[in-house]
C-alpha cells in the first residue's frame, strides 16, 4: 500500500473525515480530557454551527482560508496556560486571570484556557471544531515584522529571494479550473502570500466591496471589450480579470440584496467581511482558497489582560471568525481556517505593561471535519532553562508542518507538490516530528 | 461633428481621412524594421523618460534622440524650471537635516512626561506631517523635471537599495536619503552612490548595521551587543555581488565585523551634528581576510577598503549592468549586452553615465523586438498617465493611495530587495482593472490629485476633463492606430479614460 492508498483507507475508515489528526507528538501537560467528542455516532451535518457532530460528511471541494494577524499576536495570552504559576510570576499585570476569576480565562484543558474575549470561539471548541497548535511558528529567529512576516508567506524562512507566496504556489496543484476565482484576496493589495503566476481575485474590504468602479458600467464594458480582444497576456488578464468581477459582483450584490430583504442588517467591521467571504464560498465551491489579514497586534504598551488594548482586538477577531464559520454553511465542512501570526511575544511583561517581539505562537485551526478539541504540539514548558533565549516561549512545531499536513490531507495535494510549496522544508524536514499520522 | 474629429484624428496620426478600414488593414511593420525617427522619439521617452507630455515628442524629434539621449546622460546642464524648485522649496521637511529630523519628530520629541494621548499624536506626526511631504517631492520631480533620466535612475538606484519607511526611524530619514544619498550620484561613479547609501542613518538603521558590535569589544553592551549580519549580507547580495556573485557565509561575517561599529550617534543627533558615526570601541579589531584578500587593521578605513573591493568586483559590474539591461531594455536581459556594459563598468571603474551611454547607443536598445514590449510596472504606469494627461499632482496621498492598490506604494517595500520590474510582476487581472479604473478617474477633471487635500472638487461647469485628441497627439505612436479607431468609436466623454486604460498605454 503506497502512501497515498494509505490516506485514501484511513478516510474510508474514519467516515470520511477529510482531516485525521491522530496521535500527537504528545502534549502531557494539556489532556484533552473528557471534553473529546464521541466519533461513533451517525454524523449530523452541523453546517458551521458549533452544535455537537461527528464527522459531517462534506460533499464538496476542499477549501482553506488563512486569516493572518499583523504584528504578532501574543498566543500566551490566546492560549493561556493558566495551569503553569511561572505564568503568573512572569506577568503581574497582563497574565489572564484562572478560569473562574473575573475576566479569567475559558477553560479548555484544565491547563490551557482561552482568552475570555475569545468566548464565540468556545462552541466550537466543545463541538471539536477548533484546535490550536501551540509552541509554534517560524524556525528563523528574526524579530522583525517584515521579514518574518515575510517567510511565513513565501514559506522559505531565512530565504529573502522567494518572490511568489506559498499559498499562490498551492492554486498551482489544485485541479484546474476555468474559474477566475479559485483564491480571493480580502484587501487591496495582492499580499506576498498569493503573489505569484496563478490568478488571484481581490474582494475589497467594508463597504467598498459593493461599490461598483467604473468598469464594473456595462458601457465602459462594451468600450473595453474591444480593447482588448487580442490573444497577448495583457488581454487574457483583463478578460480574466472582467470574469472574475462579473461573478463577485453579481454573487456579493446578490446575497446583500437578500439579507436586506430579509430585514437582517450587515454586519460592521471585520464580520461584514468575513460575512461576505463565507456567503461566497458557500454558492461558489470553486472558490478554493482565500486570505484575510487583520492588523494591530504588535502590543508593546498596555497590552490589558482579560480586557482591555488585546481584548478589544480579539473580541472582533473571535467574532468574526464565527461568523466566517456560520456563513459557510455546509461549505464550513469542507473548509480548514487557519490563524497565524508573524511570531510570539516575549514571555515576560515589558516595562510598559506590555510583550515585546519573540519567538513561539499558537496556530488557530478550525473547521468542520477538523479533529479538534485538542491542543496539538509539544509544550516545551515556560522555566527558564525552556525558553527561547530565556525569553521566548519556544518552538516545538514549524509552522510548515501544520501547513504541510493541511494540504496534504485536507487540500489533497501530492507528495511531491509539497516540495515545491515548501521548498526548503521538504529538503530538510527529516526529524520534524509528524504532527498528523 | 463627432464623426468629423474622428477622422481629424485619424489625420493626424498619418491615415487617409475618411478610410478608417485601411486601419485596421496596414500591413504589420516587419519585426526587424528599424524605427521610425517618430518611435525612436517615443522610445526614449518611453525609456529615459517616465512617457512624454504634451510636445516632448515633436521636441525630441526636432532636436533629434541623439541629442535628447547626451542632454539626459548631464542633467547639471538641463535647468529645473523656477516653479518646480519654488514647489520642491515648499516642502520643509525636504530642508531638514537628518539630525534635526529626529530631534523633531523622532523618539526625543515624544514627551516622556506626557499623557497617553499626547505620546500617541507625537509619534502620528512624522506619518502625517513629513511622509506625504516626502512622497510629494518625489512625485513632482518625476512628473514634472526636465531631467527625466535623473528621475528615472533616482528611481532605479531607491529601489536597488530599497529602505522601507514604515521600519520606524526610516520613516524621518528617507527623504533625505533619496535627495542626499541618492540622486545627486544616480549618474554618477557606483562606489560613490555605495559609500553614499552605506553612510545614511535610512540605511544603517534600515538593515540593522548601526546595532551591530564586534564580539567582546568594549562598546558591546546593552542593546549594541552582538554583531549583525544583516547589512553585510544585503550589501554582497543585492547591493553588489548578487546572489551568485561567488561570496560565502564567511565572508558575510568577515564583511559584519568590518562594518562593525558603523552606527548612528543619537546623542551627537541631538546636539545637532550628522547621525553618521564611527564607534571605534564597537569595532572588531582583529585581522580580516574578506574576499580572499587580507585587510590592514585600520579600524574605520576597513570599511571603505570593503567598499572599493565590492565596487569594483567583476560580480558586481555583471549583477548591476544585468538589472540595467532588465530596466531599459528586456525582462530577458541578453547576455552579449550585459558583457558589453560590464566592460564598460569595469574599465571606467563603475561611471555609470558611461555604462548607461554603452546601453543606449547598442543595437539592442533600439531593435524592434524591445520597442514597446516592456510592460509598465505601477509606478512607471501612474506617472506616464500623470505626464501624457498633463495633470500636475498637487496632492500626494491619492496617487500613493493608487500605487499602494497596484501593489507598488512609495518606499513601500518591506524587504531589501526592492520591487521587481518584469511583467510577471505586475501582470495580473485585478490590477489591471484597478489601472482601468484609475485612468477613467484621472481624466474626468475632477481628480483629488490635481487639488490640494480639503479643497473642493470643481463644479460640472468648472470641471476641465482631459482632452482626447489632445492625449493621442500626445501619445503619438504609443495608441496603435488600430486601437485609437477603437477608441474613437466609443462615446467621446470615455474616450480619454479609454487611452490610458488601453493595453497600448500599458506597455513603454
Amino acid at each position: 500500500m503506497n502512501r497515498r492508498d494509505f490516506i485514501r483507507y484511513l478516510g474510508a475508515a474514519t467516515g470520511g473525515a477529510i482531516l485525521v489528526p491522530v496521535g500527537l507528538s504528545g502534549c502531557a501537560v494539556a489532556p484533552t480530557g473528557d471534553k473529546s467528542i464521541s466519533r461513533a455516532t451517525p454524523a449530523r451535518l452541523a453546517y458551521g454551527s458549533p452544535a455537537p457532530r461527528a464527522h459531517a460528511n462534506g460533499d464538496g471541494a476542499p477549501r482553506m482560508i488563512v486569516v493572518f494577524l499583523r504584528g504578532a499576536v501574543d498566543g500566551l495570552n490566546v492560549v493561556v496556560p493558566h495551569g503553569d504559576p511561572e505564568y503568573y510570576r512572569a506577568r503581574p499585570s497582563i497574565a489572564v486571570a484562572r478560569p473562574g476569576e473575573p475576566n479569567g480565562a475559558l477553560d479548555l484543558t484544565g491547563y490551557f484556557g482561552l482568552h475570555p474575549a475569545l468566548s464565540p470561539l468556545l462552541p466550537y471548541w466543545e463541538s471539536g471544531q477548533l484546535a490550536f497548535v501551540h509552541a509554534s511558528g517560524s524556525p528563523d529567529g528574526s524579530r522583525s515584522h517584515f521579514e518574518a512576516q515575510d517567510y511565513m508567506e513565501t514559506g522559505t524562512p531565512g530565504q529573502h529571494t522567494t518572490r511568489d507566496g506559498w499559498l499562490n504556489r498551492l492554486m498551482g496543484y489544485l485541479p484546474p479550473s476555468e474559474s477566475p476565482l479559485q483564491a480571493l484576496n480580502v484587501g487591496d493589495a495582492t499580499p506576498r502570500i498569493l503573489s505569484g503566476h496563478n490568478v488571484v481575485a481581490n474582494l475589497q474590504t467594508g463597504r467598498a466591496a459593493t461599490r461598483p468602479g467604473l468598469i464594473d458600467q456595462p458601457r465602459m464594458m462594451q468600450a473595453y471589450g474591444p480593447l482588448y480582444e487580442g490573444d497577448d497576456a495583457i488581454a487574457k488578464a483583463y478578460r480574466d480579470g472582467i470574469a472574475a468581477r462579473r461573478e463577485l459582483m453579481a454573487e456579493i450584490n446578490s446575497q446583500e440584496q437578500q439579507m436586506a430583504n430579509n430585514g437582517a442588517p450587515l454586519p460592521n467591521g471585520l464580520s461584514m467581511d468575513t460575512a461576505r467571504l463565507g456567503r461566497l464560498m458557500r454558492h461558489d465551491p470553486r472558490i478554493r482558497l482565500a486570505f484575510l489579514a487583520v492588523g494591530g497586534w504588535d502590543t508593546h504598551i498596555n497590552q490589558g489582560n482579560g480586557t482591555g488594548q488585546l481584548a478589544g482586538r480579539l473580541s472582533p477577531l473571535g467574532a468574526g471568525l464565527a461568523t466566517l464559520a456560520h456563513e459557510l454553511g455546509p461549505a464550513f465542512n469542507d473548509t480548514v481556517i487557519v490563524v497565524m501570526s508573524e511570531f510570539g511575544r516575549t514571555f515576560r511583561e515589558n516595562g510598559n505593561g506590555g510583550t515585546d517581539h519573540g519567538h513561539g505562537n499558537a496556530m488557530w485551526l478550525m473547521g468542520g471535519n477538523l479533529r479538534g478539541g485538542k491542543i496539538y504540539g509539544q509544550w516545551p514548558g515556560l522555566n527558564q532553562a525552556a525558553l527561547n533565549e530565556g525569553r521566548d516561549l519556544a518552538i516545538t512545531t514549524d509552522f510548515r508542518a501544520v501547513l504541510c499536513a493541511l494540504s496534504e490531507r485536507h487540500m489533497r495535494i501530492p507528495d511531491r507538490a509539497l516540495e515545491k510549496i515548501f521548498p526548503q522544508y521538504a529538503a530538510g524536514s527529516k526529524g520534524v516530528p509528524a504532527l498528523f499520522v | 461633428m463627432a464623426r468629423a474629429r474622428c477622422l481629424l484624428t485619424l489625420a493626424l496620426l498619418g491615415l487617409l481621412a475618411g478610410q478608417l478600414p485601411a486601419a485596421h488593414a496596414a500591413a504589420p511593420t516587419p519585426a526587424a524594421a528599424p524605427l521610425s525617427e517618430q518611435e525612436r522619439a517615443l522610445h526614449v521617452l518611453n525609456r529615459l523618460a517616465y512617457g512624454p507630455r504634451p510636445g516632448d515628442l515633436e521636441e525630441v524629434e526636432r532636436m533629434g534622440v541623439k541629442r535628447y539621449i547626451d542632454q539626459q546622460l548631464h542633467p547639471e546642464r538641463i535647468p529645473l524650471p523656477a516653479q518646480l524648485q519654488a514647489s520642491l522649496a515648499a516642502l520643509p521637511g525636504l530642508q531638514m537635516t537628518p539630525a534635526q529630523l529626529f530631534v523633531d519628530y523622532g523618539p526625543p520629541s515624544f514627551d516622556k512626561e506626557g499623557s497617553k494621548e499626547e505620546k500617541q499624536a507625537a509619534r502620528q506626526r512624522a506619518p502625517r506631517e513629513l511622509t506625504p511631504q516626502f512622497h510629494m517631492a518625489r512625485l513632482l520631480q518625476a512628473t514634472e523635471s526636465p531631467r527625466q533620466l535623473e528621475e528615472v535612475m533616482t528611481e532605479f538606484w531607491a529601489n536597488h537599495f530599497n529602505v522601507f519607511e514604515g521600519k520606524e526611524w526610516v520613516r524621518y530619514w528617507v527623504g533625505d536619503y533619496e535627495k542626499n544619498a541618492i540622486r545627486p550620484y544616480a549618474l554618477g561613479n557606483f562606489r560613490d552612490l555605495l559609500g553614499a547609501v552605506a553612510h545614511h542613518p535610512a540605511m544603517l538603521y534600515y538593515l540593522d548595521n548601526w546595532l551591530s558590535s564586534g564580539a567582546g569589544t568594549r562598546g558591546a553592551r546593552g542593546r549594541f551587543k552582538g554583531l549583525n549580519e544583516n547589512y553585510a549580507r544585503e550589501l554582497m547580495e543585492l547591493h553588489t555581488l548578487g546572489v551568485d556573485g561567488g561570496y560565502q557565509q564567511a565572508d558575510v561575517i568577515t564583511l559584519a565585523r568590518i562594518l562593525s561599529g558603523w552606527t548612528i550617534d543619537v546623542n551627537a543627533m541631538k546636539a545637532g551634528a550628522a547621525p553618521f558615526s564611527f564607534a571605534a570601541q564597537r569595532h572588531d579589531p582583529s585581522p580580516k581576510v574578506f574576499l580572499g584578500k587580507p585587510l590592514a587593521a585600520t579600524g574605520y578605513q576597513e570599511g571603505e577598503a570593503a567598499l572599493d573591493i565590492l565596487a569594483n568586483h567583476p560580480a558586481t559590474a555583471r549583477f548591476i549592468s544585468t538589472q540595467l539591461v532588465q530596466y531599459f531594455v528586456s525582462d530577458q536581459p541578453d547576455p552579449a549586452l550585459v558583457q558589453k556594459l560590464s566592460q564598460t563598468f569595469l574599465s571606467t571603474h563603475g561611471d555609470l553615465r558611461a555604462v548607461l551611454k554603452t546601453l543606449f547607443d547598442s543595437p539592442q536598445f533600439w531593435a524592434r523586438s524591445n520597442y514597446q514590449t516592456q510592460f509598465k510596472t505601477p509606478y512607471q504606469f501612474v506617472v506616464s498617465a500623470l505626464r501624457a494627461s498633463d495633470i500636475p499632482v498637487r496632492n500626494a496621498k491619492p496617487v500613493n493611495g493608487a500605487l499602494a492598490q497596484f501593489g507598488m506604494p512609495l518606499y513601500g517595500w518591506l524587504t531589501p530587495e526592492g520591487y521587481k520590474y518584469s511583467q510577471a510582476a505586475w501582470l495580473n487581472p485585478d490590477a489591471l482593472l484597478r489601472r482601468i479604473n484609475f485612468a477613467g478617474n484621472l481624466v474626468n477633471g475632477k481628480s483629488p490629485i490635481a487639488r490640494p487635500e480639503g479643497e473642493a472638487p470643481p463644479s460640472n461647469a468648472d470641471a476641465r476633463p482631459v482632452d482626447a485628441q489632445q492625449l493621442l497627439r500626445t501619445l503619438g505612436p504609443a495608441v496603435a492606430p488600430q486601437t485609437a479607431a477603437k477608441i474613437l468609436a466609443a462615446p467621446e466623454n470615455v474616450q480619454a479614460g479609454l487611452i490610458l486604460g488601453s493595453p497600448d498605454f500599458m506597455k513603454r
